[in-house]
C-alpha cells in the first residue's frame, strides 16, 4: 500500500522541518518528504490542506487498566481513545494487576496491544517486586521482555538504601528510572495541595515539600549512582527549580508535566469537584505558571496525559473518598495547543514536547518523520473547534474536568504504521 | 467561593441547604439568629411544639458518632412537629459495599424531606446536596474538617445573647483550629457578622495552612492572644494529635494552651468562655473555668435546639407550596 499525504504543513521538530510539503508512505514506512521518489504512484492520497502533519504523539504515562481493572478500561478501548487523540505510542506504568514485575506480564500487555490495539504500547517494569519497595526486580529480564524503563509507579520507595541499589542496578542495564516524586511521610493521607483552598475545604493536604523532598533526595542518589532518572508529573514550581538546577549541573535527569497541571489549579477544587481530584494534586497559580515557564525554558521535556480512566462510581463520593485521576488521552493535544495559543511556546516546541522528546526519554524509535521511520502520523486541524462531551469520548472513562470545554484543534486522522486507526467524521 | 456555594440557595435566594457559612450573607445569618430567638419561647413552654413542619419527614443521617448534635437536631425536629428518623451508619456498615449514593437513593425512596448529615469526609454534605432529589433539603451536621455551620450559629446566638453586638468584639479561638470544622465555620460566621478581630491561638502544628485565607490574626502565646479578648472559644483537643506528632503531650499542651483562671485574667473583665464540647477537663480547660461564672458552655447546648429549629424551618420554607408555588412533586 502506497500513500501520499499532500498539501499539509509538515512539522517534524527532530528534523527541523516546518513547511507545506507532501509526505510519502510505502509498506508502513515513510519513504520521502518533499518530492515523490521516482516511479512512486500512490494507491491513496490524503489531502491535508490547512492541516498540520506531525509525528504520531508519544505519551509517557497512560494507565490502560489491563490487566486487572478491565471495568475501568481495556487496552482496546484506551488505545482507541489514544488514536482519537493523535497518540501512537503509549507508555504504561507497571501498577496493573498483576504488577509488571515479571516478563510474562510485560509480554502479555504488548501481545494484547499488538492484537487489539490502535496504538503501540510500551510498558515500564516495576522497580521493586510487587512494588513493595524492599526487593528489586529482575530488570534484565524485564528489559528483554520489552520494558523501556523501570518505575515504582505511585508508590514511593521509602527505604533510600533500596532506592539507591535499584538505581544502581537499573543503570547497570541502561534502564531509565521513572520517579513519581512524592515523600510518603509528608503526603500522609492528603488528597489536595496543602494551601489556601484545601485549608478552607478542610481537605487533608499534600505539601509542596512532599515533592521537593523526594526530588532532592532522588537527585542526591543520581549524583551518587549516575543512574538516569526521569521525574514524572512534576507539580510544583520549587520541584521544577531543583531539576532545572540539576540539569544545569549536568546530571542525567529529565522531567515531564501533565496537561491538566498546565491548565488547572487548586481553585478548580472549589465546590468539592471530584473530577479535579488528581495525584500529584493541582497546586497554585504560581505553580501552574512555573510549570508553563519550565516548558518554555526547555527544562520540561514532555507533556504527558497521565490518563486514568475510571468507572462513574469512582468519582461519585465525597471528595476524599473518590479515586484520583482523569481520562485524558483525548484532550492531550488540544490542551497542549492552548499553550501555543496563549503564547507560552511555539507550535514546533509544543509538537516536540509531544513527540521526539518523550520518544527519546523512552529510547524508542518514534516521534519523528525521518525517512525509513514507521509511518506513525498525526494529522490535525489547529483551528477547528469542538466541544468535549461524554457521549463522544472513546475512552471507557468519562472522568474529566474538561467536560463541555470548548477545545481548539482537532485530530483529523491518525496513522499507525501507515494504516488509518482514526479518522474524524 | 461564593458562586460555588450557590447550591445552598434556591432560585429566589432563599436558604435551601445549609452546608457551610461561606457563600451566605450577613442578613441571612441575622435571620437565622432572629428566628432562633423566636423559637426560644417555644422551648420554654409547657407544650414545646409548633406545627411548622407537620407531615414532614426528617432523617438524621449520622455516619459518625455523635450524641449532643444528634439529640439536639432530633429535639428540634420534633418541636417543629416533624417525623424524625435516626439512622446511624458507622463506617463498618457502609464497608459492606453500599455506596453513599446507594444509601441516599434508598432513603429518597421513603419520601423524606430533609437529611441532616454528619460524615467523616469533608464535602460529604455538599455531595449529598448535589445528588439528592430536588425536593430534599440537606443540613450539614459536621463534615470531616470542613464545616459545622449549625454549631457555629448556635455559638453566634450565644455570643449575641451575652454581648449584644458583634462588631466591637475581640474573639479568640484557642486550640486545634487546623483540624476543626467547628472553628472554620465559627471564623466565617464571626467575620460575616462583623467581628473585626478574630484570633486563633495555637502552636504552629495546629494552625491551619495559609491562615490569611481566613482573615484571622494568629498567636502562638496564649497570654499574648488573650489580651483584651471579649470572647474566648476553646476547642476540644483530640488524642490523635499526640500520635500524629502535632503535640508532645497533653501535659505540655495544658501548660501552654490550657485555659486557667490565672490566664483568663488577661482578657477583658467581662470575658465570656465558650466550648463546643465535649470538654476535656484539665487538657484544654481547667474545671474551675469550665464551671465558673464566665462560662456559657451549658447555655450553648440549650441554644442548639432553637438554632437548629430555625435552620430547619427556614430550609423547609424554601419548598413549601406558598413559597415557591408548589415545587414538590
Amino acid at each position: 500500500m502506497k500513500r501520499s499525504i499532500t498539501n499539509g504543513r509538515i512539522i517534524d521538530p527532530a528534523n527541523d522541518i516546518d513547511a507545506v510539503q507532501d509526505l510519502f508512505i510505502a509498506d508502513g514506512e515513510i519513504i520521502a518528504v518533499g518530492s515523490a521518489p521516482a516511479g512512486f504512484t500512490a494507491d491513496d492520497t490524503i489531502d491535508a490542506s490547512g492541516q498540520i502533519v506531525c509525528p504520531g504523539l508519544v505519551d509517557l504515562r497512560a494507565h490502560l487498566r489491563e490487566p486487572g481493572q478491565e471495568h475501568k478500561g481495556t487496552i482496546a478501548s484506551e488505545t482507541r481513545a489514544a488514536a482519537r487523540g493523535g497518540i501512537t505510542t503509549l507508555c504504561c506504568p507497571p501498577d496493573t494487576d498483576p504488577i509488571v514485575d515479571t516478563p510474562a506480564v510485560a509480554e502479555l500487555i504488548q501481545r494484547h496491544a499488538d492484537a487489539t490495539g490502535y496504538a503501540r504500547v510500551v510498558p515500564l517494569g516495576a522497580l521493586t517486586q510487587g512494588l513493595n519497595g524492599s526487593a528489586i526486580t529482575e530488570m534484565h529480564a524485564l528489559k528483554m521482555a520489552g520494558c523501556v524503563g523501570v518505575s515504582n509507579a505511585m508508590r514511593a520507595v521509602s527505604n533510600t538504601l533500596v532506592l539507591r541499589r535499584a538505581m544502581e542496578y537499573a543503570a547497570t542495564h541502561g534502564l531509565t528510572v521513572f520517579i513519581h516524586a512524592e515523600d510518603c511521610g509528608l503526603a500522609d493521607n492528603g488528597c489536595v495541595h496543602e494551601g489556601a483552598v484545601g485549608s478552607r475545604l478542610g481537605l487533608p493536604g499534600i505539601p509542596t515539600a512532599a515533592e521537593t523532598v523526594a526530588v532532592a533526595s532522588t537527585l542526591a542518589l543520581v549524583e551518587e549512582t549516575g543512574a538516569r532518572v526521569h521525574f514524572s508529573m512534576l507539580s510544583s514550581k520549587q520541584g521544577l527549580q531543583k531539576i532545572s538546577r540539576a540539569k544545569f549541573d549536568g546530571l542525567p535527569v529529565s522531567c515531564d508535566v501533565t496537561a491538566h497541571h498546565l491548565h488547572l489549579t487548586e481553585i478548580d477544587l472549589l465546590g468539592f469537584n471530584s473530577q479535579c481530584h488528581v495525584r500529584p494534586p493541582l497546586r497554585t497559580q504560581r505553580d501552574m505558571e512555573g510549570l508553563r515557564k519550565g516548558i518554555a525554558d526547555g527544562v520540561v521535556a514532555a507533556i504527558c496525559s497521565d490518563h486514568q480512566p475510571h468507572e462513574a462510581d469512582a468519582k461519585l463520593a465525597p471528595f476524599g473518598a473518590t479515586e484520583p485521576g482523569t481520562s485524558a488521552l483525548e484532550t492531550l493535544l488540544p490542551l497542549a495547543l492552548r499553550l501555543v495559543d496563549d503564547g507560552n511556546i511555539s507550535m514546533t516546541r509544543m509538537i516536540s514536547n509531544l513527540t521526539h522528546q518523550p520518544a527519546a526519554i523512552l529510547g524508542v524509535e518514534a516521534g519523528t518523520l525521518s525517512i525509513g521511520q514507521r509511518a506513525d502520523i498525526c494529522i490535525f486541524d489547529p483551528e477547528r473547534y469542538w466541544a468535549l462531551d461524554s457521549h463522544s469520548m472513546l475512552s471507557h472513562g468519562h472522568n474529566t474536568p474538561f467536560l463541555n470545554w470548548e477545545m481548539k484543534g482537532e485530530v483529523m486522522r491518525t496513522l499507525l504504521g501507515g494504516k488509518t486507526v482514526y479518522e474524524s467524521e | 467561593m461564593k458562586k460555588k456555594n450557590r447550591i445552598q440557595l434556591d432560585d429566589n435566594g432563599k436558604l435551601k441547604h445549609f452546608l457551610t457559612i461561606e457563600g451566605l450573607n450577613r442578613q441571612m445569618l441575622v435571620d437565622i439568629l432572629d428566628t432562633a430567638e423566636s423559637f426560644t419561647s417555644v422551648t420554654e413552654q409547657n407544650i414545646k411544639k409548633v406545627p411548622l413542619l407537620r407531615g414532614k419527614t426528617i432523617v438524621n443521617l449520622f455516619f459518625e458518632a455523635s450524641t449532643r448534635t444528634r439529640t439536639t437536631f432530633e429535639l428540634a425536629a420534633k418541636r417543629l412537629s416533624a417525623d424524625v428518623l435516626n439512622i446511624n451508619i458507622q463506617a463498618s456498615a457502609t464497608a459492606k459495599g453500599e455506596t453513599l449514593l446507594d444509601t441516599l437513593r434508598n432513603l429518597e425512596a421513603m419520601h423524606c424531606d430533609m437529611f441532616v448529615v454528619r460524615h467523616a469526609d469533608s464535602g460529604a454534605a455538599h455531595f449529598i446536596a448535589q445528588h439528592a432529589a430536588p425536593h430534599i433539603s440537606v443540613i450539614n451536621a459536621g463534615d470531616g474538617q470542613h464545616a459545622h455551620p449549625t454549631q457555629a450559629m448556635l455559638d453566634m446566638f450565644t455570643i449575641r445573647r451575652v454581648k449584644g453586638e458583634f462588631h466591637k468584639l475581640n474573639v479568640a479561638i484557642v486550640g486545634d483550629v487546623r483540624h476543626s470544622r467547628v472553628a472554620r465555620s465559627q471564623i466565617h460566621a464571626l467575620s460575616m457578622l462583623g467581628v473585626e478581630d478574630v484570633r486563633i491561638i495555637a502552636p504552629k502544628t495546629l494552625v491551619p495552612t495559609e491562615p490569611d485565607a481566613f482573615g484571622v490574626h494568629v498567636y502562638h502565646d496564649l497570654r499574648e492572644g488573650l489580651r483584651d479578648v471579649d470572647v474566648v472559644i476553646m476547642l476540644r483537643l483530640q488524642k490523635e494529635r499526640m500520635r500524629g506528632a502535632s503535640l508532645p503531650s497533653e501535659h505540655e499542651y495544658f501548660q501552654l494552651f490550657g485555659l486557667t483562671e490565672e490566664k483568663l485574667e488577661l482578657a477583658r473583665p467581662d470575658v465570656t468562655v465558650m466550648h463546643p464540647g465535649p470538654i476535656n477537663r484539665g487538657v484544654e480547660i481547667d474545671s474551675v473555668v469550665a464551671d465558673g461564672p464566665r462560662s456559657v458552655i451549658l447555655q450553648q447546648v440549650g441554644h442548639g435546639i432553637a438554632v437548629r429549629m430555625a435552620v430547619m424551618s427556614m430550609a423547609m420554607q424554601s419548598h413549601l407550596p406558598e413559597a415557591t408555588g408548589g415545587r414538590r412533586g
